[in-house]
């Protein structure tokens, strides 16, 4: 049996290591994608901006070829930096000129974090954008004040006129889930422990919805969060009964679904990439997947795989 | 006939009508398009016209090398084509050219970045690009590393000596290739000698391999005993790629010690003495390994 192929289409590779990078082509990851988002220390100048968001561009992506995993991006102004007004400015101009780049596959992570005036008013700006640009939409819904947050979110995406099937929204819970679903949006769940979702509580939200425009990702980053964390909801879920095809749609194909709307992320990327890509993105290693099957490295020891199969 | 006819030619030829005219159109108010504009004429370009390589016959090549000598489009794809020509329909010609090229190598995706460095040469006053080109070369993306160094007349005519020497020096340490490099052996020099046999010194001392194209740079500053040594002891490897090397090192030494070291290498000195044997020869046997 071949491993399952996993998309995971919400992880800040920039703040991960090579290990990371290893132990999810090993798993099966195939593709990721990287939100522009908040470093952890804000961003003081817009120069600053600029470097991190030619990084996701540039070198992560070209980093995460060297391990045969394919790496998509998302462009966009985080809520958080959206309250400091004269950097907020700055970065809007510049946001057109990235917005484009190969690989960028939505504007995001964007929405609200404390629903600050500012922060409306920068994302209303940047859902322009993305209708501008025709690109989906990746919001970032907030920790804080979550339910009204998400419904607020929604309100706004449908009073600028953008559909709701181009349009992912992130981080939901058992709490904003039926909302989400019912007004048409994609619902994507980041299985973040402590803070966001569990994977036990993502097979039983599988369980009760089904798989339709459900999304799984791992949004790792600096944080402690777990890079397996799509394989991992995967195999818990199989492990629990929820049927394969259902398994295929959360953990890989809504993804592509979602985000291949913006023409840049397509299957052929990964098992029959083009010899232009091949030249510039997979230089160095010949670690080519080079056909159907993914490749799998040397298998990591079965105590790592196993360890930490629930994430909480 | 310049540079940019023949870009134009080739990709209306290559792009189906209304495509190449989504160009045009794009890029017709030249100097004057706004900035916004060209960076989203630039982003859409692969989207709008895909990223097929260029089809080019012997006579483009040929066309090509005749209005820059040294030009080697081939490998070129439709989108870098079309975003060198967009530079050259726009903001090449402005005099503010240098700082917006550093601008637009700054925030470049990596297919953008291998577009705009191997356009160099085609840009007017291509001389004040040369910090821009030594940040291309400073690239830890082998790729865009590559679109300085290799097939590009570009560091032969613009780099001084320690830029080039380091450039030499830093394809062997990325496992690239030196034979893609114009100009290598008339720029080569008694510095970049030592720095190559510094370094496959550091490679022996690691039991690492050393490149057997890294004599080709070595041989003909080859004249004391140390330098003669260290061509003995690639001579004496078990690849056979390296011993050539070592031999086609000898035969362009200075140092009449070299002809005898040479002549007792009895095979690969009776091929470098009819010509079957030379450094193309080899860098063919080195691309199909």
């Amino acid at each position: 049996m071949t491993t399952p192929m996993y998309i995971d289409p919400h992880a800040h590779m920039i703040s991960r290591t090579t290990n990371d990078y290893e132990a999810m082509a090993a798993a099966g990851v195939v593709a990721v994608i990287e939100p522009a988002f908040w470093i952890g220390q804000p961003r003081t100048y817009v120069g600053t901006y600029i470097d991190y968001l030619s990084t996701i561009v540039g070198w992560e992506r070209f980093r995460a070829g060297q391990f045969g995993i394919r790496h998509y991006c998302t462009i966009g102004l985080n809520s958080k930096e959206a309250n400091n007004e004269e950097l907020a400015e700055q970065v809007m101009e510049i946001l057109p000129r990235f917005a484009l780049k190969d690989g960028v596959v939505a504007i995001g992570e964007i929405g609200y974090d404390e629903q600050t005036p500012l922060e409306d008013k920068y994302f209303r700006a940047q859902l322009e954008l993305a209708k501008e640009l025709d690109l989906p939409v990746m919001i970032h819904t907030p920790h804080r004040d979550k339910k009204r947050g998400t419904s607020r979110s929604m309100d706004v995406v449908e009073e600028h006129g953008l559909p709701p099937d181009k349009v992912v929204v992130d981080h939901n819970n058992e709490e904003t889930i039926a909302e989400t679903l019912q007004r048409g949006f994609w619902a994507a769940f980041s299985i973040y422990p402590g803070s966001k979702m569990g994977n036990e509580r993502m097979v039983e939200l599988l369980k009760q919805y089904g798989a339709e425009r459900i999304i799984v990702d791992s949004a790792c980053d600096w944080g402690v969060s777990d890079s397996l964390a799509v394989p991992k909801t995967a195999k818990l879920a199989a492990e629990r009964g929820i049927p394969q095809e259902q398994i295929h749609k959360a953990c890989y194909a809504n993804a592509l679904a979602a985000y291949g709307q913006s023409g840049q992320m397509s299957e052929e990327d990964w098992l029959n990439p083009s010899p232009i890509d091949q030249r510039t993105l997979y230089a160095g290693n010949s670690i080519l997947r080079g056909g159907a099957a993914p490749r799998i490295e040397e298998p990591v020891s079965p105590a790592q795989a196993e360890d930490k199969l629930i994430i909480r | 006939m310049t540079a940019r006819d023949l870009m134009q030619g080739w990709l209306q030829r290559q792009l189906p009508p209304e495509h190449w005219q989504w160009l045009e159109e794009r890029n017709a108010a030249g100097a004057a398009t706004p900035e916004k504009d060209l960076f989203i004429t630039l982003g859409l370009i692969p989207r709008k016209l895909g990223k097929a390589d260029l089809d080019l016959t012997a006579d483009d090549l040929a066309a090509a090398e005749r209005v820059q000598p040294g030009w080697s489009p081939q490998g070129w794809s439709v989108d870098g084509t079309a975003r060198v020509l967009t530079l050259l329909q726009t903001v090449a010609g402005r005099n503010d050219f240098p700082e917006r090229f550093r601008q637009l190598c700054r925030t470049a995706d990596v297919a953008e970045a291998i577009a705009f460095y191997r356009g160099l040469i085609l840009y007017p006053s291509p001389e004040a690009l040369e910090p821009q080109a030594a940040e291309g070369v400073r690239s830890n993306m082998r790729a865009i590393f590559e679109a300085v160094a290799h097939n590009n007349p570009y560091p032969r005519l613009y780099f001084d000596e320690s830029r080039w020497n380091h450039m030499v020096l830093k394809a062997l340490f990325v496992d690239s290739r030196l034979h893609p490099i114009q100009g290598l052996d008339e720029r080569a020099n008694a510095e970049l000698a030592q720095m190559l046999r510094d370094y496959a010194h550091e490679r022996w001392a690691a039991g690492r391999p050393v490149s057997p194209e890294l004599w080709r740079c070595v041989g003909p500053f080859a004249q004391d005993e140390a330098a003669l040594a260290d061509l003995d002891q690639a001579a004496r490897s078990s690849d056979p790629n390296e011993q050539a090397a070592a031999a086609l090192a000898l035969s362009v030494s200075p140092s009449p010690l070299a002809a005898e070291r040479l002549a007792a290498m009895h095979e690969l000195a009776a091929q470098i003495a009819d010509g079957t044997l030379t450094w193309d020869v080899l860098s063919a046997r080195l691309d199909a390994a």
